[in-house]
């Protein structure tokens, strides 16, 4: 099962984004294989649309359950149409370490 | 002009489009809507067995309003069985509810999609069972 995790970097010890149509890295934890892979999240500078784009990613990649700090409402519905979890985490200073080491 | 009728939320829609009467002589005399909300009131009430106040709150209504739904329903039901009708379930003036959780455990929030069956809290090392329904 693949979970993606927003990210403001490409490794493991970046801090988690808590924007998700804008975050800068996509972190993709599968729980598995324990194997995480960072993709850049190339509309996060586009003007309009942002989060549905990002979830079309999401789609695309085929992820059961996405983590991020909020959700616009674009990408709510487009993430509850395909029927991805999405979970929430408030709270400053979270490390891409710590939620994969709460995933697995 | 009348107040405009608040939504009331429902977890999930009925699994059927309406029931019918069958062994009766007579053919039916026609058929009775069964909305949305009038269901899950039903539902709630007596099938979750939940106490009216914890229900409406579910729905987004208040107790009253949520006792006047489930009045409403039930005179439905009774009718259509005395009167040998057709029950059909239309959509009312329902909105369904986003799901969104809290875990008291670790204070995440989330959803549950229909494909996952457990209710428990997304992470791992957390399983807890102890979530709660908000409204987001």
């Amino acid at each position: 099962m693949k979970t993606v995790i927003t990210s403001s970097g490409k490794t493991t010890d970046s801090d988690f984004d808590k924007r998700f149509g804008r975050a800068d890295f996509f972190c993709v934890f599968d729980n598995e294989t324990n194997e995480t892979s960072f993709i850049e999240n190339i509309h996060k500078d586009s003007s309009n649309a942002a989060g549905t784009k990002a979830a079309e990613v999401m789609v695309e990649l085929g992820v059961s359950k996405v983590i991020s700090g909020d959700f616009g409402p674009k990408a709510k519905t487009m993430l509850e149409k395909f029927d991805i979890q999405m979970v929430i985490i408030q709270g400053d200073g979270v490390k891409i370490n710590d939620l994969i080491k709460k995933l697995s | 002009m009348p107040r405009q009728r608040r939504l009331r939320k429902i977890v999930a829609p009925p699994k059927f489009q309406g029931y019918k009467p069958y062994g009766n002589n007579d053919y039916s005399t026609g058929s009775i809507d069964l909305l949305y909300e009038e269901y899950e009131a039903i539902k709630l009430a007596d099938y979750d067995m939940m106490k009216h106040i914890d229900a409406a709150k579910l729905m987004g209504v208040s107790r009253a309003t949520f006792a006047r739904i489930y009045e409403s329903a039930r005179q439905k039901i009774a009718k259509a069985f005395v009167e040998t009708k057709e029950i059909i379930a239309v959509y009312g003036n329902a909105e369904f509810d986003k799901n969104w959780y809290v875990c008291n455990n670790c204070n995440s929030r989330f959803t549950i999609p229909s494909t996952i069956n457990e209710q428990k809290c997304p992470f791992v090392s957390c399983s807890s069972d102890n979530i709660e329904l908000i409204n987001k």
